[in-house]
């Protein structure tokens, strides 16, 4: 069932390069199939049931290459399955919004459904080396997303991308390697290593490897000082490629840091934690104030992801700073700290998606980003005008929406075992500043030389803006179900780190 | 020990091939110039015929033939094997490009010699049996980039012929050396109790450097590795895709051989493993800035024998080393043939910017050298992934962690220039120079193609991700 879900975009991919698929055909096969993985996943959700400490739900294994303890090996977990079905959504978003493609549309479709498949297989890996396939083939997915549908200096903003990306997964694969040699039982199973974790009291060895790691997830999520080949790739690729990569592709470097780094590598991740607590508030107040700086709308977006992952590594790195008494109250803290990480990359996904699919509207009508050209939008466009200001109020972390969930938590669960945590709460305040000044400029004030013909969104349009921001209030209003799903998770992983 | 007659059949493969050659020369002699094709289909069979004998031989287990000298194992069948399809591949790009060629029937000869020679140079156990395969796997290689049309082919096969006598005079005297220490021209008495390990190092030293150096030559690897990239410039594209490929698979293996047979001690690994990491250094960097396709390839395939040979470097300190090896071998000849294919079907597109547009014009060829060119920096699931990933793996295992880390990082270096082709393909054709319309493009019609090279890429690259999907079986094929 898993596997089938996995590989039905790829599969409906394959099929589309047949050359005979109208341009028609082939966009509506997008949007089919996607809704398909939206409705299977939900139907996994229905019959999911907490598998319990080191085991999957719909767990599949296949041996690949036993000769180094490798083979297909997938499943899902309080962490996975959440990211899974944001992944379907926010594809299922894109394909509404590519309706219109008028590029390539039955490439562009068969790439994207490709890339659907990459992204779910890495949520869904439990062994390391298909974890390292399915990320490498999203950059390359991406790369060619970038290259092939995007705008200004694209072949440059891509090279930029694959490079840093790809010296990133190459990081995480000397990493992998490294873990690998150490195990005992010499595998790479995800499983296995979690349960018994090599390297433990191994002291540099240790440090060294998960600092390969880190620094492999570090380029891909991305954190100061590795965030610099984002912008440009933000700001020339198309806008459902920009949704995908903000809102999917990030999240597997932190999904790595939940997945990989903690319960594998306890003792380093220890060591590691005040390097993470730094880097995170640093990614925090770094991408806030750069955004504050951008007059251009792709770009600012581009930054706020980098502060809303900062708070993902914060947390991360707030839960690996074990007390030396560890008593009951820091595993409370640790387990929140790791829920909230979990919860805000949900729910960047949700809202980042629909921001950039708001900034992809405002390029398809004038081919500029410039906010300054664009005003009084309110009067013009009144229904973006309102989805653009829910989808900032919700990235800005207002109670109601999804975002105040997560970074409540995060905040709850750092500041508790870091109290220099707190420094980061600047970052909330100055995200504040940007959204609300973007959303001035653009929506309010006197009409900008471009705001005339700026036509109202169409259903295309606002339909997957609307729904993915339904959702965002969805969470923010009941969480518990998600909640539910991640907390059991992160409360193992908690106490795996404690080890 | 066996008769002759059953070491003649052990090596049943090779006797085919120097078999085939011959009556192919003779042939060749008595065929009208335009109708040698039949030379090409007698060579064909020729090679199908020997691959058969390979499977076969695959079938018996590991044996050695005439007195040690030669070894019959899993390595052995897998080298065949390769080569045997390389070959065949070779003969199918050659229809397109050297039919009806003043010298097509000797260029066939030449291939299958060649061919013959690696086989020997690879499976050989005995330092003479190793310079006489030396020879046999160079003369040809000389003589196929000299009859190349090319402007260049001359430079570049008095450079290749420099360079290879130079080669081939330092292995016969590392040869010589060698087997003055061990007492013994044999792999078995470099290892003897009595042999190398009471001889001085230095000495023993001395003459594995100069060995290395002549298989490095063949190898195409640093520091013998400046004539491959005028040599695939300079000559047929069929010849670049055989000396790239066919000489490299048997001295690669030859490297893992030698290394296998000395004494245990820590120093030969780490000066092969040095070796690979500065060739797949100097490889990358050479090819960051090449204009030319070709030369670009060239460059890279210097890179390539760097991984290769971190492979072998791993061979005697991890037993998952040389199934690693081997398959890395395989993969890496599908999957710089095919390149060579894309590059054969278009005779014509020469520098990077001749290829502007390809993915538009030309999506099922470019789609192939895409395969090809990620396959070449490691990109899963492509064999070379998986050969590349267990390189790293055994590297690591082998204890030479920093050898895995430099394979990594060069891997990101090469990304660089692979994907500057690709991306060259996938720009659009109208943002080439000013004034400067590209005669290809806008004369589509006129331009020569090879569809049957295009053809041989799509299957190479197919190959390519089928040959690293199915890894595991492959694996426990080859030990």
């Amino acid at each position: 069932m898993l596997s089938a879900l996995l590989f039905l975009p790829l599969l409906a991919a394959v099929l589309l390069l047949v050359p005979a698929v109208s341009d028609r055909v082939a966009r509506l096969a997008f949007v089919a199939v996607a809704l398909v993985e939206v409705v299977g996943v939900a139907v996994l959700w229905w019959r999911y049931d907490d598998p319990g400490t080191g085991r999957l739900a719909f767990e599949e294994q296949v041996s690949w290459i036993p000769g180094i303890g490798s083979s297909y090996h997938v499943g899902l977990d309080g962490f996975s399955l959440p990211l899974v079905a944001m992944t379907t959504v926010v594809f299922l978003a894109c394909a509404v919004f590519a309706l219109a493609e008028a590029r390539r549309p039955r490439l562009q479709a068969a790439l994207f459904l490709a890339l659907e498949t990459t992204c779910l297989g890495v949520f869904a890996s439990a062994d390391l080396i298909v974890f390292f396939v399915f990320f490498d083939l999203s950059i390359v997915g991406m790369y060619l997303s970038i290259n092939g549908w995007g705008h200004g200096d694209r072949a440059r903003s891509a090279l930029q991308f694959f490079l840093y990306t790809f010296l990133g997964s190459l990081a995480l694969l000397v990493g992998f390697v490294g873990l690998y040699v150490a195990s005992e039982s010499h595998t790479f199973d995800m499983v296995t290593l979690a349960a018994d974790p090599p390297l433990q009291g191994d002291g540099a060895v240790g440090v060294l490897v998960l600092g390969a790691v880190l620094l492999g997830l570090a380029v891909k999520t991305p954190t100061v000082p590795f965030h610099t080949w984002l912008p440009p790739a933000h700001t020339d690729a198309p806008a459902i490629g920009s949704a995908v990569l903000a809102g999917v592709m990030l999240k597997l470097g932190t999904y790595g840091l939940v997945r990989i780094a903690m319960p594998m590598f306890p003792d380093a991740l220890r060591a590691w934690a005040p390097v993470l607590v730094a880097v995170g508030i640093a990614s925090v107040l770094w991408g806030a104030l750069v955004a504050l700086a951008q007059t251009d709308l792709k770009r600012m977006i581009a930054y706020t992801s980098v502060n809303h992952m900062g708070y993902v590594v914060l947390a991360v790195g707030a839960a690996g700073v074990v007390g030396s008494d560890g008593g009951t109250d820091d595993a409370e803290l640790r387990r929140t700290a790791i829920t909230g990480a979990v919860t805000q990359m949900v729910s960047h996904g949700l809202l980042t998606t629909a921001l950039f699919l708001l900034a992809g509207v405002v390029w398809s009508r004038h081919r500029d980003y410039a906010m300054d050209q664009y005003g009084g939008l309110a009067s013009h466009a009144p229904r973006f005008a309102a989805l653009l200001v829910v989808a900032a109020l919700g990235s800005l972390g207002l109670p109601g929406l999804s975002g105040f969930v997560a970074e409540l938590q995060i905040f709850a669960g750092s500041i508790g075992t870091v109290p220099v945590s707190a420094v980061a709460l600047i970052g909330i305040l100055l995200m504040t500043a940007v959204l609300l000044r973007a959303v001035q400029r653009l929506i309010t004030g006197p009409s900008g030389p471009l705001s005339e013909e700026f036509t109202d969104v169409r259903p295309r349009e606002w339909v997957p803006v609307g729904g993915l921001l339904a959702l965002a209030i969805g969470v923010g209003i009941f969480p518990r179900p998600l909640l539910d799903l991640i907390e059991p998770a992160a409360a193992t992983v908690a106490s795996l780190v404690a080890r | 020990m066996s008769s002759m007659g059953t070491d003649v059949l052990m090596l049943l493969p090779e006797a085919l091939l120097l078999l085939t050659a011959i009556c192919c020369l003779l042939l060749g002699s008595w065929t009208p110039r335009l109708e040698q094709q039949r030379v090409r289909a007698l060579a064909a069979v020729g090679v199908g015929a020997s691959l058969v004998a390979s499977i076969v031989g695959l079938t018996e287990g590991e044996r050695s033939a005439f007195s040690g000298t030669v070894a019959v194992d899993d390595a052995t069948g897998v080298l065949r094997l390769v080569v045997g399809l390389a070959l065949l591949v070779l003969l199918l790009l050659a229809g397109d490009e050297i039919a009806e060629q003043a010298r097509e029937s000797e260029i066939y000869v030449l291939l299958l010699l060649g061919g013959a020679g690696a086989l020997v140079v690879g499976e050989t156990t005995d330092l003479a049996v190793l310079v006489v395969g030396f020879l046999l796997a160079s003369i040809p290689l000389y003589a196929l980039i000299g009859l190349s049309t090319g402007e260049k082919a001359p430079e570049a096969a008095l450079k290749t012929y420099l360079l290879g006598a130079l080669a081939g005079i330092l292995l016969m005297l590392g040869a010589a050396v060698l087997s003055a220490l061990a007492g013994g021209t044999s792999y078995d008495a470099l290892g003897d109790a009595d042999g190398l390990i009471t001889a001085p190092v230095v000495a023993v030293a001395a003459g594995v450097v100069l060995v290395l150096t002549g298989l490095l030559f063949k190898a195409g690897a640093v520091p013998a590795h400046l004539w491959v990239p005028d040599a695939v410039e300079g000559s047929w594209t069929t010849t670049g895709a055989f000396l790239t490929t066919v000489p490299k698979l048997g001295a690669v293996l030859a490297i893992a051989r030698l290394l296998e047979a000395l004494p245990p001690d820590r120093l030969w690994p780490v000066l092969v493993g040095a070796l690979a990491a500065s060739g797949m250094t100097i490889g990358n960097l050479g090819a960051l800035n090449q204009a030319h396709v070709g030369r670009l390839l060239g460059w890279s395939t210097i890179s390539q024998v760097g991984y290769l040979m971190a492979a072998a470097a791993a061979v005697p300190g991890s037993a998952q080393a040389r199934p690693a090896l081997l398959l890395f071998l395989a993969g890496y000849a599908v999957t710089n043939l095919g390149c060579f294919a894309v590059l054969a079907s278009e005779p014509e597109r020469r520098s990077l910017d001749d290829w502007r547009g390809m993915g538009r014009t030309r999506p099922g060829l470019t789609t192939s050298l895409g395969v090809g060119l990620l396959g070449l920096v490691g990109t899963p699931p492509t064999a070379v992934f998986v050969a590349k990933l267990l390189t790293i793996v055994v590297t690591w295992e082998a204890g030479l962690p920093w050898l895995a880390v430099l394979v990594a990082a060069n891997t990101v270096l090469s990304l660089t220039y692979y994907l500057r082709w690709l991306a060259s393909c996938l720009s659009n054709p109208t943002r080439g120079a000013p004034g400067q319309a590209d005669p290809g493009a806008s004369h589509p019609s006129q331009e020569t193609r090879h569809p049957r090279a295009a053809q041989v890429a799509v299957a190479c690259a197919v190959a390519a991700v089928v040959l690293g999907l199915l890894a595991g079986p492959a694996l426990a094929l080859a030990s």
